[in-house]
């Protein structure tokens, strides 16, 4: 066998000018993207990305692989026909906020709960950009936007709880700009089911600094949690504060060291569910959002279990014969 | 029809005819489309030609005795060659009050009407809505109207099986095969093909003996109480027809299109992916699919039906035969995703198996509704090819060629059937696999050579699959540049790509076969059909040249593009007719594309024409009796100039000049 090239992250750009906006937070996440494959080792012909529409969509474009960009909120489906029919690809979903969750919401949930074995990046900038900045499923309630000039009336999403509600088997949350986006990437494609990350997103056009508590240098060691399985929930840039489960079942901050001590803290567990739901629930300005995988459990994948029924057939009633399909049911000679 | 009777000592007369149309009806869990069944398959066995029409409700169970509730099956059966289920009942077995308010009117005068007389209390006369005190079988006219047998089956069928260790429900439920039983002796059929699926069914299957016992129990003491009472005064028998040698297989519209997927893929050497969302009347697709997992078949039901196109489409995106089956609403929520199919030029099958429309419209009958929604129903110039099959047994045929186009022409391809032709059945020759064509179809490999918008002969572009080293691509819903397929938003190359797209369709009708009309080649009138209304209008027009008429027929396959010389051949009849189960979609396209003055018979009623119905229109268009009108429509089977208005005002609608 012939050795095969060692790739690099720019063997996995497109000859493709990229069209999103100078400064947009998708830059980021292409360049990691790039960089995990090269890292991973990921083979540009059996890498797929499928997309549907929006900012985000335009993802596939700009990479060296295959790659399919669908219609509008339906790249779940597309990557689960993909999966279906050859299992031995490797499958990234890009999605935005209005894609996967508002017009493709029925199916993220369906993959999720397959437990499809694609990586799922979810970007999410809480605003539709690809329209011209009307408010999103995760816009904040009240947002003013060109639909919403009195300001927003519905209620904001949690991606991650929905991610969980929908039963998924892997779950992740990070942030354009910052350093464990790569190593969060490396793990969802290392998990075998439907990996689900929120990627934070700025949009800096029409929701610039959206996620400024999140990625602003200066404080955001305060405003996120960084989640390490089997450590204690500590945060704040001199991580002083903790996150501790009140007498109530309640998450309560605390000051390690002043409410209590560090052994008194929540330990991250990944692999339970409850503990992530609870996690999910965390925002900004209350709590500290917890960044990091929050949940990563094995389990089985639907092409998997498909293709495993497939060879139980074969195995039990022999390799399909037509003629004996054309002779079967209700026959008859007639002479 | 009947042709003599004989008469024995000691037995019964039997009457030799030559075809007989059966109607079995009943509420909807009294297991009147399982009597039928098993009523086509022994007359199959048998070696009569059949055909028939399961006619259910669209709720699983609607309020018992109540005629919403009521669940039909219709065969005809004869000694002659048939192509419908035919137009008049000559035998209703009605199992309750509200099973014979419903079928009543369909039954031929004279006709058998034979009825579960246990079931017509006062209690079931009220949920069948009669007037209170009214009972139909007290009534003189229905009497003299019909060859009326009332008898008690319920009560019968309860002290045949008095021994038989079963619950009551359990009991009562026999009694459908108890009425059959005394029809099997009516037309003097053989009990063994029912007993050894009952056998095999709830015996070996489900493992439930004392069941089986029961119902061949219940199956026989029916047969025997036609035998010994003196009920009916003769045995029908329709002897075998005249087809030809060979071995045949019962088969359905749905059952023939599964297995022509399955037949397709093989001879393509891929596998079937079908995707699908349950809907009726095409969920049987998806059933029989499933149970075809040792031929590599997947089947994936999706969560909805725009889920269940995306991964067809995903599927062929990888190299196999992708297919999504549905009807009608579920046509129209996968409209976009098949105008992706168009712009990215994926192989994909949609089999649309018509019901009545719009909207939930009536989701167990049949229609043609769908033919303007294939054809534009999406957005932007979005052709996709057509192809409509014409009988239960030609949905494999047409299955196989849906799935051939769009693997070789990468193209979606609407395979159009209805409720009728996927319910219906027939005896269909088996064909002799070892005949088939293989399906040709080639991948690109050559990385030097790969233009992913490159295009052959036919306008095809190359089929390249992921995990191809070297011919890594991005395809999408955004248009395409020629031969890059690099995103492209230029004026010229705009119009370039979807004149293109046209170009690939319409270059494909000159790999189709010419078409030419059976019956004379020119004439009077050409009496143009597509699609499930084969069988009556073949018939029809049989009938009018038998009594000279100067009419010929002509069935179209493919729809989409049409034959090159469909036009030519239209241009040799002073008149066209077109009937169609929808308000002239056809017509539309014809007379569009070709100019041609045709007229229609059109008939939106969920139920299948009647063939008397298209001879009444033959007759009138031969007169020139159309005048202005574009089309007519039938009314309780009668087609009449002077009763096409319309009184929108009124109860019924019926004008009352």
């Amino acid at each position: 066998m012939t050795q095969l090239p060692i790739l690099t992250a720019k063997d996995f750009a497109s000859d493709q000018d990229i069209r999103w906006c100078p400064g947009c937070g998708d830059y980021a996440i292409l360049n990691q993207v790039k960089k995990v494959l090269a890292k991973i080792g990921a083979r540009r012909e059996n890498t797929v990305f499928v997309a549907g529409i929006g900012c985000s969509s335009r993802f596939p474009y700009y990479m060296s692989s295959y790659g399919l960009h669908s219609i509008h909120g339906r790249a779940p489906a597309f990557a689960t026909g993909v999966k279906i029919a050859n299992p031995d690809l490797d499958v990234w979903v890009i999605t935005g906020d209005g894609d996967g969750l508002s017009i493709g919401g029925n199916h993220l949930m369906h993959i999720l709960r397959r437990n499809v074995n694609v990586n799922i990046l979810l970007f999410n900038n809480r605003i539709y950009g690809l329209t011209k900045g009307q408010y999103s499923p995760t816009s904040e309630t009240g947002k003013k936007s060109p639909s919403t000039p009195m300001g927003s009336i519905d209620l904001p999403l949690t991606p991650l709880s929905i991610a969980l509600a929908a039963e998924a088997s892997f779950v992740a949350r990070c942030i354009d700009v910052d350093k464990n986006l790569g190593e969060v990437l490396e793990r969802a494609a290392a998990h075998r089911g439907s990996s689900f990350v929120e990627i934070y997103q700025d949009c800096n056009v029409f929701n610039h600094f959206a996620f400024k508590h999140a990625s602003d240098k200066d404080t955001k060691e305060d405003n996120i949690i960084r989640l390490k399985n089997g450590k204690p929930l500590i945060y704040g840039k001199d991580r002083d504060k903790g996150i501790r489960l009140s007498g109530d079942y309640k998450l309560e901050k605390v000051v390690i060291g002043k409410d209590c001590q560090e052994d008194d803290l929540i330990f991250h567990d990944e692999s339970d569910e409850k503990l992530a739901f609870m996690l999910s629930r965390m925002s900004y300005p209350e709590f500290p959002e917890p960044m990091g995988v929050y949940y990563d459990v094995k389990d089985d994948c639907y092409e998997d279990l498909l293709t495993q029924q497939v060879a139980d057939a074969i195995e039990q009633r022999g390799e399909g014969s037509i003629e004996k399909l054309l002779n079967s049911g209700d026959t008859f000679e007639v002479k | 029809m009947g042709t003599g009777t004989k008469q024995e000592a000691g037995v019964k007369p039997t009457s030799e005819i030559k075809s007989a149309v059966v109607r079995f009806a009943g509420d909807s869990g009294d297991g009147m489309q399982l009597a039928g069944a098993q009523f086509t398959s022994t007359s199959a066995v048998i070696g009569n030609d059949i055909a028939t029409l399961p006619d259910y409700p669209a709720e699983i169970r609607a309020p018992v005795g109540t005629v919403a509730g009521v669940s039909g099956f219709q065969i005809n059966f004869s000694s002659e060659s048939i192509y419908t289920p035919g137009d008049k009942v000559n035998a209703l077995i009605a199992m309750n009050p509200a099973a014979f308010k419903a079928h009543i009117d369909d039954v031929d005068v004279g006709g058998i009407v034979l009825v579960n007389e246990s079931e017509f209390g006062k209690m079931n006369l009220k949920k069948a809505g009669y007037p209170e005190g009214y009972n139909p079988l007290d009534d003189e006219e229905m009497n003299q109207r019909f060859q009326l047998f009332k008898v008690p089956i319920s009560r019968l069928n309860t002290e045949a099986l008095a021994e038989s260790g079963l619950g009551n429900k359990d009991v009562n439920r026999c009694k459908n095969m108890y009425a059959l039983g005394m029809v099997y002796w009516l037309y003097d059929r053989p009990l063994d093909t029912t007993i050894n699926q009952i056998d095999s069914y709830f015996g070996k299957k489900k493992k439930m003996p004392e069941v089986a016992a029961a119902n061949i129990a219940a199956l026989k003491s029916g047969f025997y109480f036609g035998e010994t009472a003196e009920l009916f005064p003769v045995q029908y028998h329709v002897a075998k027809a005249a087809i030809k040698p060979g071995k045949y297989r019962k088969i359905t519209g749905n059952e023939a299109v599964a297995m022509g997927l399955v037949t397709a893929a093989k001879l393509a050497g891929k596998d079937v992916c079908y995707c699908s969302y349950p809907i009726t009347p095409a969920s049987n697709v998806l059933h029989a699919l499933a149970g075809m997992r040792n031929f590599g078949v997947k089947t994936f039901q999706a969560e909805d039906e725009i889920a269940a196109v995306c991964a067809a489409i995903g599927a062929s995106y990888t190299g196999q035969l992708g297919v999504t089956g549905t009807s009608g609403p579920g046509l129209a929520l996968k409209s976009e995703a098949i105008g992706l199919a168009v712009m990215t030029e994926m192989p994909l099958v949609v089999v649309n198996v018509q019901r009545g429309g719009p909207a939930t419209g009536l989701p167990t009958k049949t229609e043609q509704s769908d033919l303007l929604q294939a054809m534009y129903g999406r957005n932007g110039e979005c052709p996709v090819v057509i192809i409509a099959a014409q009988s239960p047994g030609d949905c494999f045929d047409s299955a196989i060629e849906a799935s051939r186009i769009a693997m070789q022409h990468r193209v979606p391809v609407i395979l159009m059937t209805d409720g009728y032709l996927g319910n219906g059945s027939e005896p269909w020759p088996i064909p002799d696999h070892t005949k088939f064509e293989k399906i040709k179809v080639e991948h690109a490999t050559d990385p030097e050579t790969y233009q992913p918008y490159a295009r052959d002969e036919n306008l095809v572009r190359p089929w390249a699959l992921p995990g191809t080293p070297g011919l890594e691509h991005r395809i999408g819903g955004l248009e395409k540049q020629h031969i890059t397929g690099n995103v492209n938003y230029e004026p010229d190359n705009h119009q370039l790509m979807v004149e293109v797209r046209q170009k690939k369709i319409d270059r494909l009708a000159k790999l189709i076969p010419e078409i030419e009309p059976y019956g004379d080649p020119e004439g009077e009138l050409l009496v143009l059909g597509w699609g499930g209304t084969y069988g009556s209008i073949y018939t029809a027009v049989g009938n009018a040249r038998k009594e000279g008429k100067k009419v010929s027929g002509l069935h179209l396959r493919h729809i989409n593009p049409m034959p090159t010389n469909l036009g030519e051949v239209l241009k040799r009849f002073k008149r066209v007719l077109i009937p169609e189960l929808n308000l002239g979609q056809l017509r539309m396209l014809i007379r569009g594309k070709y100019l041609a003055d045709a007229r229609g018979l059109n008939k939106v009623q969920g139920r299948p024409f009647l063939v008397e119905e298209i001879e009444q229109a033959i007759d009138l268009m031969l007169q020139g009796k159309y005048g202005d009108r574009e089309y007519l429509r039938p009314h309780n089977g009668l087609v009449r100039v002077e009763d096409q208005d319309y009184d929108f005002t009124s109860i019924d609608g019926r004008s009352q000049s």
